[in-house]
C-alpha cells in the first residue's frame, strides 16, 4: 500500500479544531503539545495521571452518593426550619410540564458526572493495569466525552453561592454535611478533567 | 512546546489528501467512512453544519422570548404573591440594595445569552464570506461560546435552590415559574447549536481568499 499511500497516516496528527497537520512527536514529561495555528492543546501526558485519575474518580462517585443523600442546607426563619439534600433542589420543579426540567436538573449536577466518573474508571483501570481495554470501552470513552459538556456540578456550587446571597437576608441558612462534600467534589471534578489527557487514552484502546 | 519546529508552514489535513478523526485526531485516507480507532464518522467537512446551526440557533431563540415574558420565581409571602420575571427579578434586587447580585444575575441570563446568539450567528455567517475579523478572533470567539455557553445554566440552578429551600409553610415559600423552562430549553439549544457548528471551517475560507499567498 506504501506506493498508494505515501502519506505516513501514523505519524500524523490533526487538530481537530482547525485542522492543521502535523508530524507526531511525543512531548516530553511536563511538556504538552499544542496546536501552533489555533493553540488547541492535542496532547498532554502526565506521568502516574492513570492511577491519579482513577484515584480522583473513586474520590468523586463516593463524594457524589454521598452528597446527594446527606442534607445539603437547612433554613431557620421565624421558627420554621427546612432542610433539604441535592436531590430535593434538583427535584425542586416538580409541579406540571415543569417535571422534565426537574430530571434535567436532577441529570445535569448528579447523574451526567456521575456516568461520566464511572465510565472513566471502566475505561482507565484496564489499561492503567495493562490489561488488554475492557469490553466496549470505545463506546464507554466515547459516551464520556460526549457528556462532557452536560456535567454541571462546578456550575451548580455557583449557583448555590448567589441563591444563599439572595435568602441571607430573608432567613438563616446553615450548611449541612453534604455542602463541603459538593465543595470538594467540584474541585476534584475540574481536576479530573484537567488529568486526563484524552490522546493518550485513545492511544491506548487502539491497541486491541 | 510544539510538535513541529517553528516557522513550519502550516498545512491541512484537507491539503494533505487526508482526512482526520475531530474526536480522537486520527488521521485516515480520504474516503474512510468511520474512524478505525474510536468510530466517529469522517467528514473532510461537515457540509450539513450551518443548517443545523441555524436550526437549533432559531429554537433557541424562539424559547428565549417567552423565558423572559413569564414569571422565573412565583414568591409568596403572609401578605402577598409576587412573580418576577427575569429582568424584573434582578431589577427588584437592584431596589433592595443588592446591586451585585442583580448584575450577575443580569449578566449570566440576559447579557451571555444575547452575546451568545450574536456570537453564534456572526461565526455562522463569517465562515460564507470573506471576513474582516481574523480566524484566531473568529476561533477564540468560538471557544468562549462553547466554554461560556453552559453557564447560562447557573440561573435554573439557582431558582432549583431557592424554591426547594425557601419552602416555610405559611410564612414564605418560592416556586418556580414557567419561564424557568424555556429559559433551559434556550440554554440547551444554543448549546447544541455551538457543538453543531464545524470550527475548521473558519480556517478554510482564509486559504481560500488568500490563496498560495497563505504559504509563503
Amino acid at each position: 500500500m506504501a506506493d498508494v499511500q505515501p502519506i505516513p497516516l501514523d505519524t500524523l496528527i490533526v487538530c481537530p479544531h482547525c485542522d492543521a497537520a502535523y508530524e507526531l512527536r511525543r512531548p516530553g514529561v511536563g511538556e504538552r503539545a499544542r496546536c501552533q495555528r489555533c493553540g488547541t492543546v492535542l496532547i498532554t501526558p502526565r506521568r502516574k495521571a492513570g492511577l491519579q485519575i482513577i484515584a480522583v474518580s473513586l474520590a468523586v462517585a463516593i463524594l457524589i452518593v454521598a452528597a446527594t443523600v446527606f442534607p445539603f442546607l437547612t433554613i431557620k426563619a421565624g421558627g420554621t426550619t427546612n432542610s433539604v439534600s441535592i436531590l430535593d433542589a434538583a427535584l425542586a420543579f416538580s409541579d406540571g410540564p415543569l417535571v422534565a426540567l426537574a430530571l434535567t436538573t436532577a441529570a445535569l449536577i448528579i447523574f451526567v458526572p456521575l456516568a461520566r466518573v464511572l465510565l472513566a474508571l471502566y475505561v482507565l483501570v484496564p489499561v492503567v493495569m495493562d490489561r488488554p481495554p475492557a469490553r466496549g470501552a470505545t463506546q464507554a470513552f466515547r459516551l464520556s466525552e460526549a457528556l462532557r459538556p452536560w456535567s454541571m456540578a462546578e456550575i451548580f456550587a455557583i449557583g448555590c453561592a448567589v441563591a444563599l446571597t439572595k435568602i441571607s437576608d430573608l432567613a438563616d441558612v446553615a450548611f449541612g454535611p453534604a455542602f463541603w462534600m459538593f465543595a470538594a467534589l467540584v474541585v476534584l471534578v475540574v481536576v479530573q478533567d484537567n488529568f486526563l489527557c484524552r490522546w493518550s487514552v485513545w492511544k491506548s484502546l487502539e491497541k486491541t | 512546546m510544539e510538535i513541529a519546529g517553528k516557522n513550519v508552514e502550516i498545512k491541512s489535513a484537507r491539503d494533505l489528501g487526508v482526512i482526520a478523526c475531530t474526536r480522537c485526531t486520527q488521521v485516515w485516507p480520504v474516503g474512510t467512512e468511520a474512524c478505525g480507532r474510536c468510530g466517529k464518522a469522517l467528514m473532510m467537512r461537515d457540509e450539513k453544519s450551518l443548517q443545523r446551526v441555524w436550526a437549533l440557533w432559531l429554537v433557541g431563540l424562539m424559547c428565549y422570548v417567552p423565558a423572559n415574558m413569564y414569571p422565573m420565581l412565583q414568591t409568596r409571602t403572609l401578605l402577598s404573591v409576587q412573580e418576577d420575571t427575569i429582568v424584573g427579578g434582578a431589577v427588584e434586587l437592584m431596589h433592595h440594595g443588592a446591586v451585585g447580585i442583580a448584575l450577575i444575575i443580569l449578566v449570566a441570563s440576559v447579557v451571555i445569552p444575547l452575546a451568545k446568539f450574536m456570537a453564534i450567528a456572526f461565526l455562522a455567517v463569517s465562515v460564507t464570506r470573506p471576513s474582516s475579523v481574523s480566524n484566531h478572533h473568529r476561533q477564540l470567539l468560538y471557544e468562549v461560546v462553547e466554554y461560556i455557553g453552559r453557564w447560562s445554566m447557573i440561573d435554573i440552578f439557582v431558582v432549583a435552590i431557592m424554591s426547594s429551600l425557601v419552602q416555610l409553610n405559611t410564612l414564605a415559600a418560592v416556586n418556580p415559574g414557567r419561564a424557568s423552562l424555556f429559559f433551559a430549553l434556550s440554554v440547551i439549544f444554543t448549546m447544541l447549536s455551538a457543538q453543531a457548528f464545524d470550527s475548521r471551517m473558519i480556517w478554510d475560507v482564509q486559504a481560500k481568499h488568500k490563496g498560495t499567498v497563505e504559504y509563503e
